[in-house]
């Protein structure tokens, strides 16, 4: 074999050797945590799972997307130990149980520089079905109004169908963004914009919107006030193991729904 | 001694036949992945309810695709509006006029256009393009106008580079035949050089269609993703690709077999696509 047959393999050896999956024992012991689903809660729970590995150096958490629903699969199946939703379980998924971490307020936002601080329930419904369409119709300019929804599947969307729309079809000619961030970014820029955004995601860059009579906060969210709010669950199949139990009970402690209030989430103690 | 060395000849034949084939045995394993998650659906639901179907709402039981269709295609038609004639022109110029210095410095310079990643094409649209057109036409700017816009520069590079190539490989003879019967530079290209290497300009800009059809990144982020078709150029709209890329993060089931079906129909467009294509560039050749 000369040097350039190993210049050939060589690649070849070493694309086999990757194949073989990662090996499990660490040095030094380390418990992993598994936990996927709902990318609502994920940039929540990385937030915890940094602070919680701070005090619990034996312990590596490690947090995954793909949608509330793929983490309920992915707990039934038993591949992850804790599964993040953002919204109810469904009847067929029914026998897992839920622990409730936090509430999110899904917040009607629009351009700063509207004037209209205040819409009735019933009005959302009708300018994200496509009843009202110009902003003159609810007494501002004449203007088309740019109503921007979420895309088919997302847990946001899901809640906001539920919570708002009921029963009503969001309108074929609404613009869909991909994130919570995107539908932000198009209300931010666009004064005729209206869209639904998490309420810790809300800042100086929109506005947002009264709805009957009740402005979105943490505090009109844990008097029932205010209406639109989906719980953040964590999902796990049967009884906690005792690891990841910890990682839970830390969530659900002070310092951890401290952390959750910061980012704008209602937690418990408030 | 001479056995070994056919043998090592041998080897390393068969081990560069092995990867050369390979990149066929992918396309192979692509188009045959993409049909076993994709045709179950049709077959479910219908050929003609998912191809010609108005409404999408899979998670509803929805699958019709037929207004991403006519997006899809008129993101294509209007980048073509945008990217044919600058990119014709700017080939025309690099073949006939452009002395070497200008060719060194635009060859280039349109190469790296080639290399821009689509989402800073598309950043750029959402910053500069879609206000430009909220403010001076009206609507959102998530619009028809500003996907063609922002794809029409994205197609040049493939159009200039196609175009340009047909035009040099015109013989000289052809040029100087046409000077000596008098005709001015003008005449010459527009009566006999670009007549001549038309099947190779069509061939660029229908390769051109076939990259605005594909680009998913750029268009999610400006073309504001309604699934209505648009009724002026003003309106959003969802082109097929931009459907597949949106919604497969949460997609599950019939809808993640849906977005599959998607992708088959807009697999089918682009190999159609391309076979027209080639098939100019073999005219062209065979002249």
């Amino acid at each position: 074999m000369s040097f350039r047959h190993w210049v050939i393999l060589l690649p070849l050896v070493a694309a086999l050797l990757s194949c073989s999956g990662p090996s499990n024992d660490r040095p030094g012991k380390k418990h992993t945590i598994t936990i996927a689903g709902s990318t609502s809660v994920m940039p929540f729970t990385e937030k915890l799972a940094e602070h919680f590995m701070v005090d619990h150096k034996d312990f590596v958490i490690d947090v995954q997307g793909g949608g509330s629903t793929a983490g309920i699969q992915a707990v039934i199946n038993n591949t992850v130990e804790l599964g993040m939703s953002s919204r109810p379980l469904k009847d067929a998924e029914r026998r897992l149980n839920t622990i409730t971490i936090c509430y999110d307020g899904i917040v009607v936002v629009v351009h700063p520089n509207n004037p209209i601080s205040e819409l009735d329930l019933d009005m959302i419904r009708q300018i994200f079905s496509g009843r009202i369409s110009n902003w003159r119709q609810l007494g501002w300019v004449d203007r088309k109004i740019d109503a921007v929804s979420r895309e088919e599947g997302s847990g946001t969307r899901g809640a906001f169908e539920d919570l708002v729309m009921a029963g009503k079809e969001i309108d074929d000619g609404t613009m869909v963004q991909d994130s919570n961030g995107s539908v932000k970014e198009v209300v931010a820029t666009d004064p005729y914009a209206i869209g639904y955004i998490s309420m810790g995601l809300v800042d100086k860059k929109v506005r947002p919107v009264a709805i009957n009579g009740v402005a979105p906060s943490i505090r009109t969210i844990k008097s029932g006030r205010y209406k639109i709010v989906r719980p953040f669950l964590y999902v796990t199949n049967g009884e906690l193991d005792t690891k990841p139990s910890r990682f839970v009970d830390y969530v659900l402690s002070q310092e951890g729904q401290q952390i959750l209030r910061n980012e704008g989430l209602v937690g418990f103690y408030d | 001694m001479i056995d070994r060395t056919v043998l090592k000849e041998h080897f390393v034949k068969w081990v560069l036949v092995a990867f050369a084939l390979s990149s066929l045995l992918f396309l192979f394993l692509i188009f045959i992945f993409i049909l076993a998650e994709g045709l179950p659906l049709f077959l479910k639901v219908g050929v003609n309810k998912i191809i010609f179907g108005m409404k999408w709402a899979p998670t509803k039981g929805h699958f019709g695709i037929f207004p991403m269709i006519i997006s899809s295609f008129l993101v294509t038609v209007g980048a073509l509006i945008v990217g044919a004639p600058l990119g014709l022109s700017c080939a025309i110029y690099l073949s006939e006029y452009a002395g070497k210095r200008a060719r060194m410095l635009l060859k280039p310079a349109i190469e790296l256009l080639a290399g821009i990643p689509s989402v800073v094409f598309g950043f750029l649209g959402v910053i500069y393009i879609v206000p430009l057109v909220r403010n001076y036409l009206g609507g959102s700017g998530f619009s028809l106008i500003s996907t063609s816009l922002v794809l029409g520069v994205m197609i040049l590079p493939t159009i200039i580079s196609i175009s340009f190539d047909a035009l040099v490989s015109v013989p000289r003879t052809y040029r100087e035949g046409s000077a000596a019967m008098g005709a001015t530079k003008w005449q010459t290209i527009y009566k006999v050089i670009i007549p001549t290497a038309k099947s190779g300009i069509l061939a660029s800009f229908i390769l051109g269609m076939g990259r605005a059809i594909g680009e998913t990144m750029a268009v999610i982020m400006i073309a504001g993703n309604a699934l209505r078709i648009p009724t002026s150029i003003l309106d959003p709209l969802r082109t097929l690709t931009g459907n597949i890329a949106l919604e497969l993060a949460y997609a599950t089931g019939d809808h993640r077999l849906g977005l599959f079906s998607t992708g088959v129909v807009l697999m089918l467009i682009i190999m159609i696509l391309n076979y027209i294509a080639n098939f100019g560039i073999k005219r062209k050749i065979a002249k």
